[in-house]
């Protein structure tokens, strides 16, 4: 295996950008990543992207984003419609390959464009459920349901969100941050029972950009490289009815493959304040381990790039110094069908 | 119930999903140019090619592009095809042309219609000039140019427009 | 340091312009299927699925591989969905690929499919945006002009494209899964077919197809030991360029030609028209087999159509062409790709029936997309490098 690490990471995110299109908010964020990344812009090897173009409501919706990368003389590119951690997945399996030794990995999207959970919706089976437009807030009040009944009480629910948002003071691009307390939360009235308007995550606009170098490549151009030492990703079967909601097994398989062991920061992508005891609980983090930092996806869930962002965000912590060892993990589909675990450290371990 | 059935294979599931839409900052400048009869481009300040209609970045630099600047109503048609497919929701009424055309001072073409000339006559060369709505008439579209038509001039030398087919 | 992967099973669907008798679950199953009895083995064998496909709102379902997984046997394992726009079909080869040459799995399932019938890709494909003028007119109004180009470049006879399309369209005769079999096909016919996009006729012109095409790829040891002899994947790549910029040549795409420079010198081709045997290009406009034929460096620009109309890329030619039919022929558009990729495939295995090039042992690839900016390309042999 080739050695893979971050050596960069640049992102903005807003509640909603009203006048710049996409490919105008990326361009700044894709500038930003490669400046940091000291490798220059024509001298990365291999460029890929996570995009949806359901949240534009326009097909081929990516290809406008290769706008703000500068895609000549012709580069080595390529896209999956999938949240942004998977195209970091194909960024670093390309880089074994040994032909090359950096890549460009970025996302982009406006939820505020359409009405998100709604286009969600549209994930599920077609014959069967998406006729029912389970919208995705109400599929994960469904699993937030299964899970208290399995012995859980809603005052965690409202503790993750609290903390959260305590967090996300110190997050720049956090859309929901304060000082609310788990208790004050809780007084809220209920949007889709059980869960309350601050256990689902803000609409957000943005994007994030991440440059990966290979061995020594990462070794010249950074200090402190946020080494990859374990990637995995794993999908369960797609029914809500058919899988156990109250637990995640494909994160917990992908966290063992990966080797989550020893983490001192973990940043995990849980969109809905359930979900983040289920990955806990799945990647099995002692209570030692510092949960999501950044405030999570609750803080700003830039919906293709969240993912990502939790990667590039526990990146960070071991490139400054912060942090030893890391976890990310990102999820794709309803109720955390589809989970990607990636373990990053620096040097020492 | 003793006949039998025909099995499903198929259902309608009508999908209908509303977004907005934004055209971006360097658009929406565009677009107000051309609600004032005006065409504003933009240059690469690596390349220094003028882009119309601008997207905000030279594509080939991947850089910002903000200088503007105004290019002409009159061009050059580089290619152009003959449309006569119907399809869902179009516009036009068939044949049509649609051509890209090299507006004088741009570096790069713009799509539009060319009327006022039978389909057969049109080439690439031909000297063609916007034909705007009148200015209560317009919006920032591109709609706000009906179409091009020919100017009459001779054909544009190969070399002024040549790169561009 | 890359590994070396093989080809060990291929499979299609039945492509037509409507699969009523399957759902999209059932479309892709019907290929990895065949796939996976031609490869010998079962699902559980697979370590990984790697899915393909154009725009989702083709079939209206936001990222299908969420759906997919229980069909296509993944659930436990990793599982992607590659978008490239046209080129997404091989590009979806090569990511799958791209995990055996990089060590990461042994056995990896690769589905690319469309289900066009499911929606309205045409009107997909045409949606005006707000404040555009009303131009577009599907990839055809996009593509002609670039056509009328390369005529005009190349000084090339009027007829080429209906040479093109009349031999792509008697391949698909001998291809048993193609979609459009014409059996009274005929230079006549192509003539009075109605012109859709001057120059482009009816019967120049590739249909909407309902269909999938599926691949086993593995790694150089299960590869050795397969059941019957792999196709190797001796090159891949991709190159992608901006859609449009000042200066660019949107008939002969730089990319496309980087393209197939790394993959050729990946693979030790130096003379591509010797040491290649035949060619699976994506032609979804006939005029496109002279224009890749000089884009890809078999012969110098303005010569592709002479190819053509001396028929050396017939079935029977010294260099065949879409030997299955090609795009003309099928055109699921997201599996198209696949199909060029896992055709040449078929070739260097021996497996292509009534199409089979004789003696074919090292076969290209080809892919393009978007607006002739994205290109994947592959070269397989059936020697070992």
């Amino acid at each position: 295996m080739i050695d893979v690490a971050v050596v960069s990471f640049a992102q903005w995110s807003a509640r909603e950008e009203p006048a710049r299109n996409e490919v105008e908010i990326l361009i700044p964020v894709v500038a930003e990543a490669i400046e940091r990344s000291g490798i220059g812009r024509k001298e990365i090897g291999f460029t890929v992207s996570g995009s949806c173009d359901y949240l534009a409501g326009a097909p081929f919706a990516f290809v406008t984003g290769l706008d703000a990368v500068g895609a000549w003389p012709p580069i080595r590119e390529s896209h999956v419609e999938m949240d942004g951690a998977w195209a970091l997945y194909e960024a670093w399996v390309r880089l074994q390959h040994g032909d090359i030794d950096s890549a460009l990995v970025y996302s982009f999207g406006k939820s505020s464009l359409g009405d998100l959970p709604i286009v969600l919706s549209q994930q599920l089976d077609p014959y069967y459920q998406a006729p029912l437009w389970l919208d995705s807030i109400s599929a994960a009040a469904l699993q937030a349901r299964a899970w208290l009944n399995a012995g859980h009480d809603e005052g965690e629910m409202a503790e993750v969100a609290a903390r959260s948002r305590r967090a996300a003071k110190d997050n720049p691009n956090a859309v929901v941050s304060g000082d609310q307390s788990a208790e004050a939360l809780l007084r809220e009235p209920f949007l889709v029972t059980p869960l309350r308007r601050h256990d689902c995550p803000p609409i957000s606009d943005g994007a994030v950009a991440v440059v990966l170098a290979a061995g020594d490549r990462a070794r010249e151009v950074c200090e402190r490289p946020a080494w990859i030492r374990g990637i995995d990703h794993r999908i369960e079967a797609h029914g809500l009815g058919v899988r156990e909601l109250a637990t995640s097994a494909s994160a917990r398989l992908a966290g063992e493959r990966a080797g989550v062991d020893g983490v001192d920061v973990a940043e995990l992508h849980a969109p809905f304040s359930h979900q983040e005891p289920i990955l806990r609980d799945a990647l099995g983090l002692s209570n030692g381990v510092d949960v999501n930092p950044s405030g999570g996806a609750l803080a700003a869930n830039v919906v293709m790039g969240a993912g990502l962002t939790r990667i590039g965000e526990a990146a960070s912590r071991i490139m400054d110094g912060r942090a030893a060892r890391a976890v990310a993990h990102a999820t794709s589909g309803p109720c955390l069908q589809h989970n990607l675990v990636c373990v990053l450290a620096g040097d020492a371990t | 119930m003793a006949e039998t059935t025909e099995p499903v294979t198929m259902i309608d599931t009508p999908i209908e999903l509303r977004y907005r839409f934004t055209a971006g900052l360097a658009q929406s400048r565009f677009l107000r140019g051309v609600e004032q009869g005006r065409l504003l481009g933009q240059r690469c300040p690596q390349c220094k090619k003028v882009y119309v209609s601008p997207r905000g970045a030279c594509a080939a630099c991947g850089v910002p592009t903000d200088e503007e600047v105004e290019v002409s109503d009159t061009g050059t048609v580089t290619t152009f095809c003959v449309v006569n497919v119907p399809f869902y929701d179009q516009k036009m009424e068939i044949p049509y042309v649609s051509a890209t055309i090299l507006l004088d001072g741009a570096d790069i073409g713009l799509m539009h219609l060319i009327q006022e000339c039978p389909s057969e006559d049109v080439h690439m060369g031909m000297r063609v000039e916007a034909v705007w709505k009148p200015p209560e008439e317009r919006t920032p579209s591109l709609e706000s140019i009906k179409y091009f038509r020919p100017t009459g001039e001779p054909d544009a030398d190969y070399e002024s427009y040549g790169a561009h087919v | 340091m890359s590994e070396l992967c093989a080809v060990v099973g291929i499979g299609q669907t039945h492509h037509k312009s409507a699969r009523p008798d399957v759902s999209i679950a059932g479309l892709c199953r019907e290929a990895a299927t065949r796939a996976l009895d031609d490869a010998e083995m079962t699902w559980t064998d697979i370590d990984a699925v790697v899915i393909g496909k154009a725009p989702d709102m083709f079939e209206g379902v936001v990222m299908p591989e969420i759906y997919l997984a229980d069909a296509l046997g993944a659930v436990g394992k990793p599982m992607m969905r590659v978008h490239t726009a046209g080129s997404v079909g091989g590009s979806t080869a090569l990511v799958a690929a791209g995990l055996l040459q990089g060590g990461i799995h042994e056995r990896v399932l690769t589905v690319a499919f469309e289900k066009q019938s499911e929606a309205d890709a045409m009107w997909a494909l045409s949606r005006p945006m707000p404040f555009a003028p009303p131009t577009m007119a599907g990839a055809g109004g996009y593509f002609s002009p670039l056509i009328r180009a390369y005529i005009r470049r190349s000084d090339a006879p009027s007829n080429i494209g209906i040479l093109v399309a009349v031999k792509d369209r008697l391949n698909a005769l001998k291809n048993p899964y193609a979609h459009l079999r014409l059996e009274d096909i005929s230079i006549e016919k192509v003539e009075e077919s109605p012109m859709l996009w001057d120059p482009i006729r009816y019967l120049e012109t590739c249909p909407s197809s309902d269909g999938a095409c599926a691949m086993v790829l593995t790694s150089e040891a299960i590869g050795s030991r397969a059941a019957k002899p792999p196709a190797w994947v001796l090159g891949t790549a991709m190159r992608s360029e901006p859609t449009m910029f000042a200066g660019r040549d949107a008939v002969n795409p730089q990319a496309g030609k980087d393209c197939a420079a790394d993959v050729f010198a990946q693979a030790g081709i130096t003379n591509p028209r010797e040491q290649i045997d035949c060619i699976e290009m994506y032609v979804p406009f006939s005029w496109y087999e002279p224009m890749w034929l000089e884009n890809l460096g078999f012969v110098p620009d303005g010569e592709g159509w002479k190819m053509t109309e001396k028929g050396a890329t017939a079935l029977d030619g010294e260099l065949p062409v879409n030997m299955s039919g090609g795009v003309l022929s099928t055109n699921p558009i997201g599996a198209s790709g696949m199909l060029r990729f896992a055709e040449a495939a078929l070739q260097v295995r021996g497996q292509a029936g009534e199409h089979q090039v004789d003696g074919a042992r090292t076969a290209l690839g080809h892919a393009y997309g978007g607006g002739s900016q994205f290109f994947s390309m592959w070269v397989v042999s059936a020697d070992k490098p």
